[in-house]
């Protein structure tokens, strides 16, 4: 092994790796959040020169798996040997020096500095305080042509290149830093189908200088093009390690991710569903560069279900029917009735209520009490003459705390002090008082422990049963394929396929998710 | 998943200290542990939080009393000095005090208000001119409150509708008003003629000055509207978290609007009082008005990124740099000295809240995890 003093060391050359030596191994990796076990021992070996392959289900742990390498969280039990060593990086620059870049989804640039200020961005050359400006260019001059973007000027702003651009100037700090190991999250997501086979030329000059590279995908057909081997993660856990990238059979892969283990709690449904009127009509429903033409109906009492990937229009559409953004064409009804377009308060007042994806920045005030936080909605419904009245808020936010088993009782409670599933308790609960129709859910068991989770299902079902009409976004396919009555499949802003939720299973789901790319590869 | 917290499973009743609580709150937001939060008391709900560090202020007070006292005990040992000088001190702390009070719904409610003393110039200048005093004193205090109303609303129309930033829209406000309120009075001081505007400020009831009842009044009224209003819920809602505010259905942008309206109606009382307290009115008046009143509302305890604060917290905030000025002139000193002391005062309260809230000792964390 080369060691650890040879990466620490800050000569110019890079420290040498033989390809095919195992640089990274990492043995039963557990990392847990309140409520939420993200990691549940993971193995992964990866080897110098090599491009590995990640492949999981939204929430199978991925992103954790990501922020120990990159020494954002530490794991809380498991090693990670890297070079040969223990290591348990204490914050990112700690994973940097040792040699671990990461390259995120959402380029971490700086849009107001050059390419090179960028490049070298924290780890500027100096002599006496000052930046070396000439050394710093040419230095990034020639790790850019190593990366063969030798046409990008180093003093050109960050700001004026494409998105492509950028995503060189995110490897090209990497390689300033003297990574061996670059892990890339999604890096094809940001491009466009012709930027996509210029990034894998710059992975394979990496892999030929000896670097290892994670890479994470949804598209299978860019895994058979540019992978060598793949681990797939699924609950937190690899359920297969090292399979070959380019020979292993997709239906393969796909039962890899599916099937959780997560004891998915669902309440019975009910024998005889009664459905009701139509509720909610939406018709041809267009935003540019999120979704389009997108047509749909629920009805009070029912359930329906969207399913997709995260960045596949799902919540954009959910926040455009609510009206908290503005449809180009297409329209909104409620119970025959035309909604004014981009009006939150149109959509509130005609019965609609929404638990928006990020419940602590777009729903709760942290700091407020609960009741506070449920009566959010309808405090001035209590109000007499615009005095508002804390007693009867108090009752009936006590009342759903009931009904909701929300634990901690005492509604003058700060919301903060909660956990992830009694906050969602609180956003739901919300829409509970009043007359909600139709509830918009977004997400609403992510960050939520499996007891609350089945307590949330149950809840969605009471509301639905009392005819209210349910419209449901997950990442998980498993929760939507349970709870929904409906199930409609979206991917790249569109529709592709609605079907009564015991006529799909998740293989078929997941198949129509990642589609294409799926099928393609599986001809492949 | 078998061993993750089992939030769900404890028994209903919340006992005051209960482990998954404080488990939960440690991960939610590692400053509720260290914060006044971590335990249930009957301060919890209602802004009992702010109450408690009222009462810190309120201990101010009495520090500056004690060293008035120990500095010019020839005056202090007379009861009636004391009562007069309170008096006097309160007097001096009115016109700020209503303009701060419109002041701390603007930043509570997310914003920021530069304009307001050249609201004050602006409102006291049209009052005073000769066409608006033959109508009267009712025309008067109507104009002023008209022009600070009508200011207000095109500084939230501007912030609210056309999107500027608060301090942008409000620093173009402050130069403008400024130059209309000279434009108006031709850079000339204007003499108030009128006994019954002029009267409010040398008038007493049962021996305290009108000013002062003025004053109490606007405390009185903002603290209602702030905390028994749906006007005041919403306000706390749009600053906390604006998002989540327009998600459930609030109008944020028109309760913007009426924030700043509110704060011009605030400055339009207040040019009534400053112009009955001079007997006249000239575009120059109010200087600095806005640092006064924004440095009260800090110290008062409100959270410049808006979301929380206290109405009497900024009341006691104007008090105690009433009372500082006070000190010093009792004292003999220069208004310099003075004003070295109030910047410290500033840092120093912010210091103390953040201590608080354990934003301090989240920061030594960070520090020893990056060090480690």
């Amino acid at each position: 092994m080369t060691g650890h003093d040879a990466v620490s060391g800050t000569g110019g050359t890079p420290v040498e790796t033989t390809t095919g030596e195992v640089v990274l191994r990492l043995t039963d990796v557990v990392k847990t959040f309140p409520g939420v076990r993200a990691l549940d021992g993971v193995q992964l070996e990866v080897r110098a020169g090599e491009v590995h392959c990640l492949l999981g289900q939204n929430g199978a742990g991925k992103s954790t798996l990501i922020k120990v390498l990159a020494g954002v969280h530490r794991q809380d039990s498991g090693h990670v040997e890297w070079r040969g060593g223990r290591v348990a990086f204490a914050n990112p620059q700690a994973a940097m020096r040792a040699g671990i870049a990461t390259i995120y989804q959402e380029l971490d640039l700086v849009e107001d500095l050059s390419v090179a200020e960028n490049a070298f961005l924290g780890h500027e050359p100096r002599r006496l305080g000052f930046i070396r400006r000439g050394h710093m260019a040419s230095r990034t001059r020639e790790i850019l042509g190593r990366l063969g973007h030798a046409e990008i000027p180093p003093g050109r702003m960050v700001r004026a290149l494409p998105a492509a651009g950028k995503q060189v100037v995110s490897m090209a700090r990497a390689l300033s830093h003297e990574a061996r190991l670059i892990i890339m999250d999604e890096p094809s997501a940001v491009l466009a189908h012709d930027e996509v086979e210029n990034l894998f030329r710059i992975i394979r000059e990496l892999t030929a200088q000896g670097i290892a590279v994670i890479y994470i995908s949804h598209r299978l057909e860019e895994i058979r093009e540019i992978g060598d081997r793949v681990t797939v993660l699924k609950d937190g856990r690899t359920t297969a390690a090292n399979l070959p990238a380019r020979e292993t059979p997709t239906s393969d892969l796909v039962s890899r991710m599916t099937g959780r283990d997560i004891e998915y709690v669902f309440p019975d449904r009910p024998a005889d569903t009664v459905v009701g009127d139509e509720l909610l009509q939406v018709d041809g429903l267009t935003r540019s560069g999120e979704f389009a033409d997108v047509s749909l109906t629920v009805r009070a009492g029912e359930i329906v279900g969207i399913a997709g990937l995260v960045g596949s229009g799902r919540s954009e559409l959910l926040e455009t029917i609510y009206g908290a953004r503005a449809a180009e064409t297409g329209s909104v009804r409620m119970a025959g009735r035309a909604l004014r377009p981009g009006s939150v308060g149109a959509a509130v007042k005609a019965g609609m209520g929404m638990a928006p994806e990020e419940r602590k920045s777009q729903a709760l005030l942290l700091g407020e009490p609960i009741y506070r936080n449920v009566t959010l909605a309808t405090f001035a419904r209590y109000a007499r003459f615009g005095f508002t009245d804390m007693g009867r808020e108090r009752a009936e936010a006590d009342r759903i705390a009931e009904s909701l088993e929300m634990r901690p009782r005492d509604v003058r409670r700060a919301v903060r002090t909660l956990s992830g599933g009694n906050q969602q308790k609180v956003v739901v609960g919300r829409w509970l008082l009043g007359d909600t129709k139709l509830l918009l859910l977004d997400e609403p068991t992510r960050g939520v422990d499996v007891g609350a989770r089945a307590e949330l299902y149950q809840v969605i079902r009471q509301l639905a049963a009392q005819g209210v009409g349910v419209l449901l976004v997950s990442s998980e396919v498993p929760e939507v394929l349970g709870l929904a009555d409906r199930v409609l499949v979206m991917r790249e802003g569109r529709v592709v396929r609605t079907a009564p939720a015991d006529e799909l299973d998740e293989p078929t789901v997941l198949d129509l998710v990642m589609a294409g790319s799926l099928m393609e590869g599986a001809a492949a | 998943m078998t061993d993750s917290p089992p939030t769900t499973k404890l028994p209903a009743q919340s006992p005051p200290v209960d482990p998954a609580e404080t488990e939960a709150a440690g991960h939610a937001a590692p400053a509720a542990v260290a914060g006044p939060t971590g335990g249930l008391s009957w301060w919890h709900g209602d802004g009992g939080e702010g109450a408690k560090r009222n009462l810190a202020l309120i201990g101010v007070l009495l520090a500056l009393f004690v060293i008035g006292a120990a500095t010019r005990w020839d005056l202090y040992s007379n009861p009636d000095w004391v009562w007069a000088n309170m008096l006097s001190i309160l007097k001096l702390a009115s016109v700020v005090g209503v303009v701060t009070v419109g002041m701390t719904f603007v930043i509570i409610g997310g914003g920021i208000d530069l304009s307001v003393g050249a609201i004050v110039a602006l409102a006291g200048v049209w009052c005073t001119t000769v066409a608006t005093q033959s109508f009267g004193a009712g025309g008067m205090i109507f104009t002023a409150i008209i022009v600070g109303v009508a200011v207000g609303l095109v500084n939230g129309t501007l912030i609210a509708y056309g999107r500027l930033v608060p301090f942008i829209a409000t620093l173009a406000m402050l130069v403008a008003a400024r130059g209309l309120a000279a434009e108006i009075s031709q850079k000339q001081t204007q003499i108030s003629q009128n006994s019954t505007i002029n009267g409010i400020a040398s008038t007493d009831l049962l021996g305290i000055p009108l000013l002062v009842y003025i004053l109490a009044a606007v405390v009185a009224a903002g603290w209602v509207l702030l905390n028994r209003t749906t006007f005041g819920r919403r306000t706390v809602a749009v600053g906390g978290n604006p998002e989540a505010a327009r998600l459930a259905g609030i109008n944020v942008r028109l309760h913007t609007l009426l924030l700043y309206a509110l704060s011009g109606l605030c400055c339009g009382i207040a040019a009534i009082m400053l112009t009955a307290q001079a007997t006249s009115a000239q575009a120059a008046m109010a200087n600095l008005y806005e640092l006064d009143a924004i440095a009260a509302v800090i110290i008062g305890g409100t959270l410049l990124s808006g979301g929380r604060g206290t109405i009497i917290g900024s009341l006691l905030g104007v008090i105690i740099f009433a009372t500082i000025t006070n000190l010093f002139a009792i004292n003999g000193l220069s208004t310099e000295a003075q004003n070295m002391v109030k910047g410290g005062i500033i840092v120093a309260a912010v210091l103390i809240q953040q201590v608080q809230f354990g934003t301090l000792s989240q920061f030594f964390r960070r520090n020893r995890l990056t060090t480690s």
